[in-house]
This record gives structure tokens, sequence and C-alpha cells, in this order.
């Protein structure tokens, strides 16, 4: 919970994982390198004053997890996002297992998404469904741009992937959450690629579809699928922490992201320990849009859209109930700023 | 003992690979301060290059270095023996060798990857053009142009500046009217864009603008947190 001048805000923290990047669990280079980029990202954007030293970076407690989301960092509620990279990590780097274990350790403050692979094939429809069945996911982390053998990648709207969502809409696990962002990952050409998300969300209305890191750097194509595609979401981690570093960008981007997608479909994460959720969330209610971005966009960043940023859109998302003083006041009307030469280019989506 | 023959390849060869543009970031290899080194000796050339992180796309990475291979080819001529390689990135092994053995991306990662670097430089090309749209564009407005000039306007009716040299430079390079004649809005394959699409199209070029900025930004202090100082050019 963030408290401001009298006002209640849910924090919910859509993104961040417990792992071991640790020597000791890098199985080769890739291991090593993947947790040096993201030590990198985290030095590059954080405040001096938050970066932590690269040891206690690649695998810290998971009573540091909870103490600095929970006491520190104003979170409510937590999704834990699984990232396995079995290839890089002897025991994985962030499982679904672990991530399990630390949720009922917690009891209410966190949830677990699982993660597939869809060409994985039939075993992996399997193991899906037990992992399900152990953790009772209502959410998947996948990556498009991981490589799997001979495989550099693959698309949201391959005839495996759609096997996967139908699989997932079956067992009850409604959101989908697809990094496509920064490379911290072999890939290929398709990981900048967003394109694959436009045909999945047409053919699985029902299902949701958070784009983590808002397609960065493609995130010109990511607003023209998503203003059309009302169940595709924006999930601004690695946009948060340019409150810090650049401030004009991150009102620039969030402009764009407000005009196309609208304060409904945007939603809050740290990516902890990449960057922590305290300074994020301060700065992000501390921030005033600039003014030649306000003459640009037309759009100013209101109260009620960051009440929702940071908690109401994703804890509808996963069916959590908001205490009352954290949710939007009963005569809330739409959002109808004064806008100067642009109109929307299509109705913004009501969640 | 360098000779000022040396000395004037080395520039000659610094400037050529100032020609070299990170395809996505749009600038020069040089500006971006990814050459580490360029230096002519007996034993030929050597360039080394580095990009902000570890994990930096393997295609995009392969065509610097191949671009840079064949820009110091064209400052020494063939018979000279030409070293580049990219350091600290988890392909470097594939593509430096790749390069030396002047095979195709595909060749070093497989048949697949071969046909892309040719659409993914025309993919970047174009958005090149349509940021390029978008900074003479918005000039124009902030001048006070109206959307109904915006739409008839053409090259040569504007004044000249940085942007709409490159403007310019990105038409040549995607082979679209570039003279005083030329619209100013036309889409990326040169059709001229209706007065009902003018603001869809102005959108979508600021939208392309502020990513591609964004990016930029991101990966140059990327780098400098990789490295802690910027590279130190070895030519003026």
């Amino acid at each position: 919970m963030y408290e401001r001048d009298g006002k209640k805000y849910f924090v919910f923290e859509s993104h961040t994982a417990h792992w071991d990047g640790s020597p000791a669990n890098q199985a080769n280079r890739y291991g090593e390198g993947f947790i040096n980029c993201f030590y990198d990202f985290h030095r590059n954007l954080s405040p001096t004053e938050w970066v932590w030293p690269l040891e206690k970076f690649q695998k810290f407690p998971v009573e540091v997890l909870h103490s600095e989301l929970f006491d520190r960092g104003y979170a409510d509620k937590a999704v834990l996002q699984t990232v396995n990279l079995w290839d890089f990590y002897h025991q994985g780097f962030s499982t679904a297992d672990r991530h399990g274990a630390i949720a009922e350790a917690y009891p209410g403050d966190f949830l677990v998404n699982g993660a597939f692979d869809p060409r994985a094939g039939e075993p992996g429809l399997d193991k899906l469904e037990a992992e399900h069945e152990r953790w009772n996911f209502q959410g998947v982390k996948l990556y498009t741009a991981s490589w799997y053998g001979e495989s550099k990648g693959y698309s949201l709207s391959d005839p495996w992937s759609y096997r996967y969502l139908a699989k997932s809409q079956e067992l009850g696990i409604r959101n989908i959450h697809v990094h496509k962002g920064p490379t911290v990952y072999p890939l290929n050409k398709d990981a900048f690629d967003v394109a694959d998300v436009d045909d999945a969300a047409t053919a699985f209305p029902e299902l949701r579809f958070i784009i983590e890191h808002v397609g960065m750097p493609r995130i010109e194509d990511f607003c023209w699928i998503a203003t059309q595609e009302t169940n595709v979401y924006g999930g601004l981690s690695v946009l948060m922490p340019f409150l810090h570093a650049r401030p004009k960008y991150f009102g620039q981007v969030l402009s764009e992201l407000l005009f196309f997608l609208g304060e409904d479909r945007l939603t809050f994460g740290s990516d902890f320990p990449l960057w922590h959720p305290k300074w994020l969330i301060e700065k992000f209610f501390d921030f005033e849009m600039p003014e030649d971005v306000v003459a640009d966009y037309g759009i100013t960043l209101t109260d009620e859209a960051r009440r929702k940023i940071v908690g109401l859109n994703a804890a509808a998302l996963y069916d959590i109930e908001v205490p009352a003083e954290c949710r939007l006041p009963e005569t809330e009307t739409a959002e109808a700023d004064a806008v100067v030469g642009a109109e929307p280019v299509s109705p913004v989506a009501v969640a | 003992m360098r000779s000022e023959q040396t000395i004037d390849s080395e520039t000659r060869l610094w400037h050529a690979l100032a020609s070299v543009l990170d395809p996505e970031l749009d600038r020069p290899i040089t500006e971006l301060e990814f050459v580490t080194e360029a230096r002519i000796s007996e034993a030929g050339v050597r360039v080394r290059l580095r990009l902000p992180t570890y994990f930096c796309a393997p295609n995009f990475a392969f065509m610097m270095v191949a671009d840079a291979y064949d820009a110091a080819r064209g400052v020494v001529g063939d018979g000279t023996y030409i070293d580049v390689a990219l350091l600290d990135h988890f392909a470097s092994e594939q593509i430096n060798s790749g390069v030396a053995a002047q095979n195709g991306f595909g060749d070093a990662f497989g048949h697949e990857a071969l046909d892309e670097l040719v659409e993914l430089r025309a993919v970047f090309r174009r958005k090149a053009h349509t940021a390029s749209v978008d900074r003479v564009a918005r000039a124009l407005l902030r001048g006070g142009s109206d959307l109904d000039e915006l739409h008839g306007v053409r090259l040569g009716d504007i004044a000249e500046s940085e942007d709409l040299e490159r403007l310019r430079r990105r038409r040549d390079e995607l082979g679209l009217p570039r003279g005083p004649g030329a619209l100013l809005l036309l889409d990326d394959r040169g059709r001229p864009v209706d007065r009902d699409g003018v603001e869809n199209h102005l959108r979508f070029a600021r939208s392309v603008r502020v990513s591609a900025e964004w990016n930029r930004g991101f990966c140059q202090s990327l780098l400098h947190t990789r490295y802690d100082e910027p590279a130190t050019p070895q030519a003026s």
C-alpha cells in the first residue's frame, strides 16, 4: 500500500522473481553473460544508492525478496514470474517449484506464474497441466525469442503455440505475459517482432496478453497492435526506471502508451531486483509530465491513471479484491482531458 | 614507425567506419563508441568492435561487423589482410569467423538466417525514413503549418535543415522520390498519403521516432555502464 496526501493506493507488483544466477548455478558462459547483462541494466538505471553488489544480485535470500517488496516496496501483492533457462543454469534460473515454495512460506502475499515452451510438444502440455495442478497458476511467462535445440525462436501464432494457449485457457490460466523487450537472450530477428501477438490475441479473446517491456524497442509496433486488440496489455517494467534515468523519455513513451492503449491496460512491474519498487513508486507519484510533452500529446498523468497503473489494472487481471479505500471513487467518469490537436486513434478500451 | 601514409590511411579507415551505421540506432558505429580500435600496420588492418550488451541481437551484430569489414576493404583494397572482430559478445566467435571467411550470416548461423539480413536492413531503412518524416513534419507544425498544408507540401517548399537532408538520404536508400517536387508525406513505398490518413501517418511517425530515440539513449548509456568509460579512438 502506498500512501500520499491522505490517499491510499493498492500496489500490485506484476513482475518480479527469485532467482539463482550465482556462479555455482551457471552452467556455461551464457548463464554468466545473462546475469551480468541483467546486472548492467540494474547498475545503469538505478540511482547510485540503490545499486547492489554483484554477488548479492546473483543470489539473495528469500527473506530479502519479501522484505524489500512488501516492507519497503509498498507491495500488497506480487507475482513471481518463472524463467527456467535450463540450458544456462544447472537448477534453472527462477523455477515454478522454488517460486511455489516461496508463495507457501508467505501465505497471501505471492502469486506464482508458470512458464511453457510450445516446442516441448505433447509432453510439455502434460507438464503444464501437472504444474498448474500443483501451483494453481493464473498466468504464465513466455519468451518467444529463446533458442530451443535447432530452433531460434517461435511465434505465438504457431500451431503448437495455439495448442498451449488453448490448454492454458482450459486450465483457467488467463494471463499470458510475453517478454518482448530488450535482448538478454540469444535470439533471432523474431525477438523484436510483436506481430504474433496480434494473431494470438485475436484467436484467444478470452485470454489477456500482457506484453512485458511494451515491446521495446518496437514500441511503435506494439502500440499499433495494442490499440486494436482490447485484450492486449502493456507491462511497464524496463520503462519505469527511466523515471530516474531520463524522465523526458519516460514521459514521451508513457504518453504514447496512454494515447494508444489508455490508462486501463498498463501494468506496473519493477522487475525487482533489477529495479527497486520503493524508488520507482515514489518517483512515479512525484512525476509530472513535461510541458512540451503535454502540448504534443494532450495527455496528463492523472491521479486515477496512476492508481490504475500501480494496482487496479493488474488486480483485475488476477481477481484480487482491492480494499474499498483504494478503489476508484464511485462517481468516476471516463477521462476527458482537453486535447490539443490529436484525437485518440480509436476509443480507449475499458477493462 | 608510423609514416604519414599510415596516419592518412587510418584517418580514411576511421571515416570509412563512420559510414557503418548501427541498423537499429541509425547512427555511425564510431559516434556510438562501438569502435575501440582501428589500426593499420604492416600486418594489415585491425578493427575491434564492442556492443552495449553480451546479448545484443546477433544479426545486427553480424551486419555491423560485416559492414565494418567491407568499409575497411574499401580503404585498403584487395590483398591487405583485414582483421575485424567483435568483443565480449555471446556469438563473437561465430560472427568473427563468419565474417573473416566472408560467409553470410546464414552460413555462420544456419541457413534460415540468411534472408533475414536483407529484409532486416530494409525494415530499418524504412523506420529511419519514417522517423525523418516526423522530424521534418513537426518542425513545420511548430512553424504554424496545418495538416492540409502538410498534406500538400513538397520537399522544395521546405527550408533547408539537417533533418531534411537526412530525409533525402533515406529516400535515396529506399529509391523514393527526393527531388524538390516530391511530396513530404509519402509512405515508405512512395505512395502519397491521403488527406484522411495524414493524422495517423504522423502519429505513427512520431511513435517510430520516440521509440528510436529511447532505444538509442538506452543503448548508449548501457555501453558506458558496461565499459565504465568511453572508447579512446585510435584514429582522429
